[in-house]
């Protein structure tokens, strides 16, 4: 395990991409099974086991230290676990005039330099030792187990195990990432690995013998296997794309969710229903389960359907929150596939063929499944962008009738566009009918009125752009609402406490790259204005959320505002009243 | 004799009224006992010296001949009177030629160590342990979490990251004076035997290194070395230089500092470091508590650091202790935390 720990460790201070990988592909290479299956696993978030809590590591180390000393330590360093692995009183690091209670007996001729030999070394616990006894152990020898693992560690290894037994291991690499690393061992491309990936277990012997050439590429046994999805990129420059290339459809505000039937060894059918990472939610939607009698996989979107009219995202929320599925539940919110993809089509692996071949195949299929509770997500016909622009303005006369509620913008899919795992470049494009957001950072704060007179509530917040001494803010905006009571209160004290300037009843508050406060701004459109310095005038902006985590220099640019101002998503929407933002989008 | 009336630290120096000097003084007196060569404890402007050779060698490389009115060289376990006191000099594996000064007098025997380390380094003489009657000690990683391990095993992930990454430089900021000689010197036994380049403002200390018989193998200037030569190599530089212009030199380096704050990952993250070496020229914490242990002393000094943890410890087993307030130590060497950005080494010219 020290080894993980010093990959991570690396990893942990190595910004590039590139040199990531080839950090994670050397580890790969050079550890032997089933070690490296289990750093996969690590690295790819696909590990499960009870986390110990920090109150059990403070007993630990209460147990062994000084509580002076630890304190001092602990504020010195500033996270529990590293605390702990420093200070861990490893039996290896006694020097050999440590036992100092018996009077000291210097010895001028040989220097107290090195490690005790006397202490024998424990042996390290590898990854796959420590994982295999986390997921069996009970919770009254943990702590036990513990403290021998980290008597045999060393520092980084200490420190390696207590972020990970506490849940708290932060990588700093994608599970894509490490997928690529493995993917490299064999010369193999990323989404071989991917599609692999839902059929493959820890530690991955298979996989890596495969990847060394020492065995056939693994199939999977399970008979309704997940399939990773596709995913779509925020639409960025519509004029610069062909509508001739493109097949539009409605995005619909419910869940992604991929449904998969296949014959099992007896003969019977198997059903499983997956959100968009692969997550079985099968026993949530039993009445959806039971409609899907064909083999093949649909990639679709999950919705609650009343009297053949498709709820809001609202509706379906209520859904998710009960846990209990009731035949009650089941009557009140009946779930509904609407289907935009076919993967699978009996046994027929359709997603080497292009869209428009999976449309036509999918069309087919939903006709012979022939159940009300799935249906077809219908295509939106258009000969210009301008169509489409005016479709998605407006989705009630647009084509999606009675259901326009439940459209949260269009998808564009090239119609020669295989299904790839991930979200590849220029296949699909998301161009949703959400109101707009961008990150702002905060800029001045003018007092309110009435029982907000005693509170900094209007806000403006500007943007980045080049200036003649780099990079400056420019405002692009005035908000005084979106915000909850609580939020104002954190505001509030922010402007008093990061005042710069004052101007009668309006602040200046720090706006600096580093230093600042990041705001969310949604808004429902945007036009060009002389009367602003940054040419755009916002309509309708508000405080969708405050970005504490985020520091100013990440804030959005205008050069964003000029493109979705060029894209015409400037168009004012119809309604106008759907305001109210979403933030609980599950899974 | 109280050791107070024997050395009396004062805010500029630890004093020996009996002896007539002060040990490593921060300001200009006339006779000063200098323990080693880091500029934190060697000034220029004293009326007479007493050090060691190495010691008097290097502050003439780094202030020129007049460093001192006089000089006078001392060799390890040789004891001079000095007024109604003795003076004997002990390796104290820290630096070249630094040492501990035993100070006694009517059976009395204060050490001060100056700064200090027990883990083996091959370009100076090892620790030896001084039994005393009061010991002062330094602190500079007087935290139990200051544990710097063994300092080849950090090499190792040095050479590990030379071999996964052959095309990119090795860029090692190192203090000019003692860390990067001594990290020289562990790559070579790591095995490495390629030249190993220099930037310009630790040439002259190397050199002098290996003109004591350090063997520290091929080194070569960085000024003048092409893109493609300083492609794959390793080369060293004061901790200053890593955000200077200079290293624009070295196409996509891997960013590494040998130190013991490395220790903390928040202190490593603060630098932009990308390979954290942990490797100090002072004591970690079981070398500080096993030191003072092992001294014997009943009365323990602390001078600059980590003094709070320290002072308690020994406390705690019973010694006396109390931490010394001197001012101005600390501004050369690891003493001083900061990260590449803003250290010690500024005064001296790429
Ligand atoms: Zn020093
Ligand atoms: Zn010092």
């Amino acid at each position: 395990m020290n080894d993980f720990a010093e990959l991570l460790d690396r990893l942990a201070y190595e910004p590039s991409r590139n040199n990531k990988l080839r950090l994670i592909a050397d580890y790969l290479r050079a550890t032997p099974d089933p070690e490296r299956g289990f750093a996969l696993a690590a690295l790819t978030g696909a590990l499960s086991f009870q986390h110990a809590k920090p109150g059990m590591i403070r007993t630990l180390i209460a147990e062994r230290t000084d509580p002076v000393l630890f304190e001092l330590s602990y504020d010195y360093v500033g996270d529990l676990s590293e605390t702990v692995a420093l200070m861990w009183p490893s039996p290896q690091a006694l020097r050999i005039f440590k036992s100092d209670a018996s009077p000291p007996t210097p010895d001028p001729s040989p220097p107290l330099a090195s490690l005790a030999e006397g202490g024998e070394k424990k042996r390290a616990p590898s990854l796959s030792e420590v994982i295999e006894t986390l997921s069996t152990l009970g919770k009254a020898q943990l702590p036990a187990q513990l403290a021998r693992w980290l008597d045999a560690l060393d520092e980084t290894g200490r420190w390696a195990l207590l972020k990970l037994v506490t849940g708290g291991l932060r990588i700093g690499v994608s599970a894509r990432l490490a997928k690529t690393a493995a993917a490299s061992l064999g010369g193999k491309e990323p989404n071989e690995v991917e599609i692999l990936w839902p059929g493959l277990v820890a530690p991955y012997i298979e996989l890596f013998a495969w990847l060394e050439g020492r065995a056939e590429k693994p199939t999977s046994s399970d008979p309704a296997p997940f399939r990773p999805a596709m995913l779509a990129h925020a639409l960025e420059d519509l004029a610069a794309l062909d509508p001739a290339a493109f097949i539009a459809e409605w995005k619909w505000d419910g869940i992604r969710v991929q449904a998969v039937t296949g014959a099992s060894d007896d003969g019977h059918n198997l059903t499983r229903l997956y959100s968009r990472t692969g997550e079985d939610v099968s026993k949530s939607f039993p009445d959806l389960v039971e409609a899907l009698r064909l083999p093949g996989a649909i990639d679709g979107e999950l919705l609650i359907v009343r009297d053949g009219r498709v709820q809001s995202f609202n509706v379906l929320q209520q859904r998710l929150n009960r846990k209990a599925v009731t035949p009650k539940l089941l009557q009140e919110f009946p779930a509904h596939l609407r289907a935009y993809d076919l993967l699978v089509d009996g046994t027929d692996d359709l997603r080497d063929l292009p869209f428009a071949e999976r449309r036509e195949r999918l069309e087919a299929f939903v006709k012979r499944l022939n159940d009300p509770r799935v249906d077809l997500s219908p295509l939106i016909g258009f000969e210009s962008w301008a169509a489409l622009t005016a479709a998605r303005a407006d989705p009630a006369t647009g084509g999606a009738g009675p259901d326009a509620e439940a459209v949260e913008g269009v998808m564009l899919k090239r119609r020669d566009a295989p299904y790839l795992p991930g979200r590849p470049k220029g296949q699909w494009w998301k161009w949703k009918r959400d109101p707009m957001n961008v990150d702002a950072v905060l800029m001045y704060a003018q007092r309110g009125h009435g029982k907000r007179s005693s509170y900094y509530s209007d806000y403006t917040f500007g943007v980045w752009t080049g200036g003649a001494t780099g990079d400056e803010l420019v405002p692009v905006g005035k908000a005084y609402f979106g915000f909850t009571d609580e939020e104002l209160h954190q505001i509030d004290r922010f402007v008093r406490n990061n005042t710069t300037e004052r101007f009668g009843p309006v602040r200046e508050v720090v706006h600096a790259p580093d230093k600042g406060l990041v705001l969310e701004v949604a808004f429902e459109g945007l036009q060009r204005s002389s009367r602003h310095k940054s040419g755009l005038a916002m309509r309708f902006p508000r405080i969708s959320r405050l970005r504490w985590d985020k520091p100013p220099r990440e804030a959005d640019r205008l050069e964003t505002l000029e493109r979705m101002l060029k894209n015409g998503d400037a168009l004012p929407s119809p309604s106008g009243e759907r305001v109210q933002s979403r933030r609980a989008k599950l899974p | 004799m109280r050791p107070e009336d024997l050395l009396s630290p004062t805010p500029s120096g630890v004093c020996c009224k009996p002896g007539g000097f002060f040990i490593d003084p921060t300001r200009p007196v006339d006779k000063a006992v200098i323990t080693h060569g880091h500029s934190d404890h060697a000034r220029p402007g004293h009326g007479a010296v007493l050090a060691t050779q190495e010691t008097l060698d290097l502050m003439r490389l780094r202030y020129g001949d007049n460093f001192a009115g006089s000089t006078q060289a001392v060799h390890y376990g040789e004891t001079l009177t000095l007024g109604g006191a003795t003076v004997t000099f002990h390796p104290a594996g820290h630096v070249l030629g630094s040492a501990q000064v035993a100070v006694a007098c009517k059976g009395l025997k204060i050490v001060a160590s100056g700064d200090y380390k027990d883990a083996p380094d091959p370009t100076c003489a090892p620790f030896e342990l001084v039994p005393c009657d009061v010991f002062i000690t330094e602190a500079t990683f007087g935290l139990p979490v200051f544990r710097h391990g063994d300092a080849a095993d950090e090499v190792g992930k040095l050479m590990h990251s030379v071999m996964v990454f052959p095309d990119r430089a090795h860029l090692v900021g190192a203090y000019s004076l003692g860390k990067a000689q001594r990290v020289i010197a562990l790559i070579r036994r790591a095995g490495y035997d390629k030249p190993i380049y220099l930037h310009g403002a630790m040439e002259k200390i190397t050199h002098y290194y290996q003109e004591r018989g350090i063997d520290l193998g091929e080194l070569k200037p960085v000024r003048g070395a092409s893109k493609e030569e300083l492609s794959g190599a390793i080369a060293l530089c004061p901790p200053s230089a890593m955000q200077e212009l200079w290293a624009r030199r070295f196409p996509d380096p891997v960013t590494c500092f040998a130190s013991g704050w490395m220790r903390v990952r928040a202190r490593a993250r603060q630098g932009g470091v990308q390979l954290p070496l942990v490797i100090s020229d002072h004591a970690d914490w079981d070398g500080l508590t096993a030191t003072v242990a092992a001294t014997g002393a009943g009365e323990i000094w602390v001078t600059h650091g980590q003094e709070d943890a320290l002072v308690h410890w020994a406390k705690s087993r019973g010694l006396q202790a109390r931490p010394l307030a001197i001012v101005d130590y600390g501004d050369e060497d690891e003493a001083q935390p900061e990260l590449p950005l803003a250290s010690g080494e500024s005064g001296e010219a790429t």
